[in-house]
């Protein structure tokens, strides 16, 4: 069975799509473009359509990654077309390879991010950044599905800058500029979100945005040695040529 | 004057609510016109949750419709959740289009459908929300027509003084014509205000505009007479019926959400209206008389339904499906199409006999044979009798007979507590019913493995029904009855374990009662249980009956009438009725002989395949049974 790898963007305000929401979207999208979808056997075929490391609801992403299982032989390039043009907007295809093996999960090593915080002065951002960056260990709490649990939020954080420029958030005015953040943080258990590196800087140095910050996946991948970001993890299913 | 989009004022309150998805539109199959462009605009609501009301059928027929008109263009608007309710009024957020984000009150009609009257205190919230005055007297030129319809406009009364107008029935043409006598007031310059316009669509006849009547009380509190207080509005007000629904294959395309709603499928209605006569049943009686799509039509609007939608699951619906005039080809030929395609085929069935087991059978052929539902409705042969659900014993057991030695592992069973002239022994006849039907089950299958749930609902006397003039039951004893069923099926160490059993207790069933069957009076509790924080009133969580006892205990108190003179009271053949001037072409002195009939256990067939029995609505809506068969079938889809 071929698998064809996909590289999508949830973009503006599809941002608030929940992980399920985007599956049934996309098994819809599938059978809407006559994708020969493989279906799982037994008494509630499912289509195999699997998922890694989505992007928590409410963060937009550039970098989401999909495999589909097909029962023939599809190319990946009108693969691509196909399944962007039936996908709603905002739910855009990027990218897509036939899989060369089995290890996409495992080769998506760490994320880079990207935060927009409304109503907040840059040297009082960069002021917290430094003190985040300077600390050891930084414990926060976050809820989740089994309960209050207490982490570590700066160890998996391998970089954090406040970048330069103004920028635009949700609800601004849009001359109005608003501080970005900028970092690389590796996949770990439990996972480290933004929110919680947001949740760090207030308790570190009482950063507090006003109102949600804009929350941005720029990348997912397997974290390289020399530059300590995420390359594109297509890379090993391309030896050989694009195709 | 064009509109801003709410959007961006909304997005930063959107990662603070739950589910935020349901807020942001852009459904597959929405549509966004210019606004500018439009000489009429529409806001349609289904006044209750995104997950609820997304999948309407009715609003997604009327924002199709509508859309499809050039010069007109319609949005959709739901309820909002408290929590976002509560932002929205500290940001200042109007009640906003999922559409486009546009302001309900910039639109001219904002047209309401109510399914249920438990959405009245979610169209006081929308209303209030949109900056649109509560009471339709205090509105200005610069407030939408609030338009109401659906089956709980059959007895608009109770939420009258919140409407400007309501239309009764079907809705897709005469969307088409309010449209037309807005866009004509509109060109001439809205000549007159509001008023002129109302004063327009309610002479037609077609358009219920409840300022124009008044309504005169006896003493005692029951309705003296309605009549109109200007002249050129028509004392009757009657239904609308679409005939040949072929005509009208809508949804063409069906709306697909991102959020995750209640039905996630394409639904195709394969009929409208159903002559059965169940006497408890209000739609069967409003929606007279039965009007059958064609097998090809039905074929055409699930293979372009699959194809626009992408669902793997279609719903054939109607009152009662498997009564279509051809339903056995339907069925084959639908199941014969899709074999092996993922795509799943599925029939509300209610039906009690062999006939809906071939039918299940061949919906079951792409996927598992799970459970299979049936709807006795009363739990003894004489009461089945009273509310003319022709079934008897012999035909349920013999049914799930042949259910169980197919394959199907699991039955459910559907009744009511609280019909006219129940007692305990009636309800407690459903206890006996289950155990022979596990028992059946044992029987065909020589297995334990069978399973029986009895699902058992508080029936609620409804509008032009023969049981308008019943007294509803009261709670305590519907909640009694239900205890001691429990009990019985329970303690039951034989059966016990095979039986499910869901009920609900007998409350919510008297405030929707007094909804259903209330006059304008009552739109004062509406109003009170509405700003004492009533909303959500269909959601068990959200629903407060105390609060709607005492906010009617307040308002209500300087009457001579209180909740159970709308609820338990039994009316006599002459009272007028909150809906008697509202015409959905039963004839009256019908409806009471019904009413007779039902006391003294007399049944009354199904007149598709019996003579007429008279009552009333052909001739008087100028309509006619359309049934099949047409004799042909569905052809093998070709692969392009």
């Amino acid at each position: 069975m071929q698998r064809l790898r996909v590289r999508y963007a949830k973009r503006g305000r599809l941002r608030f799509t929940s992980h399920r929401d985007i599956s049934r979207a996309v098994e819809r999208a599938v059978r809407r473009a006559d994708i020969p979808v493989a279906y799982s056997a037994g008494f509630s075929p499912h289509p195999k359509i699997s998922y890694a490391g989505a992007a928590p609801t409410g963060t937009a992403s550039e970098a989401e990654y999909l495999e589909i299982g097909v029962t023939r032989p599809c190319d990946p390039h009108r693969l691509r077309a196909d399944l962007d043009a039936s996908l709603p907007p905002g739910l855009d295809v990027l990218d897509v390879v036939e899989a060369r093996d089995s290890g996409l999960a495992d080769r998506l090593e760490g994320s880079t991010w990207e935060l927009r915080l409304p109503g907040v002065d840059p040297e009082v951002a960069a002021k917290a950044v430094e003190e985040f960056v300077a600390a050891d260990r930084v414990e926060v709490e976050r809820l989740t599905k089994k309960g209050l649990r207490r982490f570590d939020a700066r160890e998996a954080v391998l970089s954090l800058t406040v970048q330069d420029g103004p920028g635009r958030a949700a609800g601004q005015e849009p001359d109005r500029p608003c501080v970005i953040l900028r970092m690389v943080v590796r996949h770990a258990t439990p996972a480290v979100r933004p929110d919680d590196v947001l949740t760090g800087l207030r308790l570190v140095a009482g950063l507090a945005p006003l109102s949600p910050p804009e929350v941005t996946r720029l990348a997912q991948g397997p974290l390289d040695a020399t530059t300590g970001e995420p390359a594109d993890p297509f890379d090993f299913d391309r030896v050989g040529g694009d195709r | 004057m064009s509109v801003e989009s709410l959007f961006p004022r909304l997005e930063p309150l959107l990662p603070k609510v739950q589910k935020p998805i349901q807020y942001v539109g852009g459904e597959l199959n929405s549509t966004v016109k210019d606004w500018d462009e439009a000489s009429v605009r529409w806001a349609l609501m289904y006044p209750d949750a995104y997950e609820i009301g997304l999948p309407n059928q009715g609003v997604q027929i009327l924002y199709e419709i509508l859309n499809e008109l050039p010069d007109t263009m319609a949005e959709r608007t739901y309820a909002v959740w408290p929590d976002l309710e509560a932002l929205m009024r500290s940001e200042g957020v109007p009640q906003f289009t999922v559409d486009a984000h546009r302001p309900v009150r910039a639109f001219d009609v904002f047209g309401v459908s109510f399914s249920t009257e438990l959405g009245y205190t979610n169209l006081l919230t929308a209303l209030d929300l949109a900056g649109i005055p509560l009471d339709a007297v205090d509105r200005t030129d610069e407030d939408p027509i609030v338009l109401a319809g659906g089956h709980a406009a059959f007895n608009p009364e109770p939420i009258a003084d919140f409407l400007d107008a309501a239309v009764l029935g079907d809705g897709e043409q005469i969307a088409i014509a309010i449209s037309e006598v807005v866009r004509e007031w509109k060109e001439e310059g809205s000549p007159g205000g509001r008023d002129e316009l109302l004063m327009r669509l309610a002479s037609t006849g077609g358009v219920y505009v409840p300022k124009f009547y008044d309504v005169e009380y006896h003493p005692d509190g029951r309705i003296m007479r309605v009549v109109p207080n200007r002249p050129g509005v028509p004392s009757r007000i009657f239904k609308h019926t679409v005939m040949d629904l072929d005509e009208w294959p809508y949804p063409k395309k069906p709306l697909v959400p991102l959020a995750e709603t209640v039905h996630e499928r394409f639904s195709v209605e394969i009929f409208r209206g159903c002559t059965r006569g169940c006497r408890f049943c209000q739609a069967g009686m409003i929606t007279r008389p039965v009007r059958e799509r064609s097998i090809t039509t039905i074929g055409d609007m699930v293979e372009n339904g699959i194809r626009e939608s992408g669902f793997n699951e279609v719903g054939l619906l109607s009152l009662s499906s498997a009564d279509h005039s051809e339903i056995g080809d339907v069925a084959k030929g639908l199941a014969d199409r899709y074999e092996g395609t993922n795509t799943s085929l599925s029939l509300p069935s209610t039906r009690v006999d062999a006939f809906n087991i071939d039918l299940a059978n061949e919906f079951s052929r792409n996927g598992r044979r799970s459970g299979l539902t049936f709807a006795p409705e009363g739990g003894s042969e004489r009461m089945r009798k009273v509310i003319n659900k022709m079934v008897t014993e012999e035909d349920l057991i013999r049914t799930v007979t042949t259910a169980y030695s197919q394959g199907w592992r699991q039955v459910k069973l559907y009744f009511m507590c609280g019909l006219p002239t129940e007692e305990d022994v009636d309800v407690l006849g459903i206890a006996d019913l289950a155990k022979k039907v596990i028992q059946a089950g044992r029987g065909a299958t020589g297995s334990k493995d069978v399973r029986c749930t009895v699902s058992i609902g508080g029936f609620v006397p409804k509008p032009h029904t023969p049981f308008q003039w019943a007294a509803q039951c009261d709670h305590e004893t519907v909640d009694r009855r239900l205890r001691e069923l429990r009990d019985s099926l329970r303690g039951d160490k034989e059966y016990g374990r095979a039986i499910g059993y869901r009920y609900h207790d007998g409350k919510p069933s008297i405030v929707e009662g007094l909804l259903s069957r209330g006059d304008r009076r009552v739109g004062r509790v509406i109003r009170a249980v509405w700003e004492d924080g009533g909303r959500f009133d269909g959601w068990t969580e959200h629903f407060s009956y105390e609060r709607w006892m005492r906010a009617a205990e307040k308002a209500l108190a300087d009457g001579p009438v209180d909740v159970d003179w709308y609820t338990i009271r039994e009316r006599e053949e002459h009272e007028v009725l909150p809906w008697d001037h509202l015409d959905a072409g039963l004839d009256r002195e019908w409806l009471w002989q019904d009413w007779q009939d039902a006391k003294s256990d007399v049944e009354v067939e199904d007149c598709r395949w019996t003579p007429c029995y008279d009552c009333g609505v052909c001739p008087t809506m100028g309509t006619e049974i359309q049934v099949g068969p047409t004799g042909k079938k569905l052809l093998p889809l070709t692969v392009i």
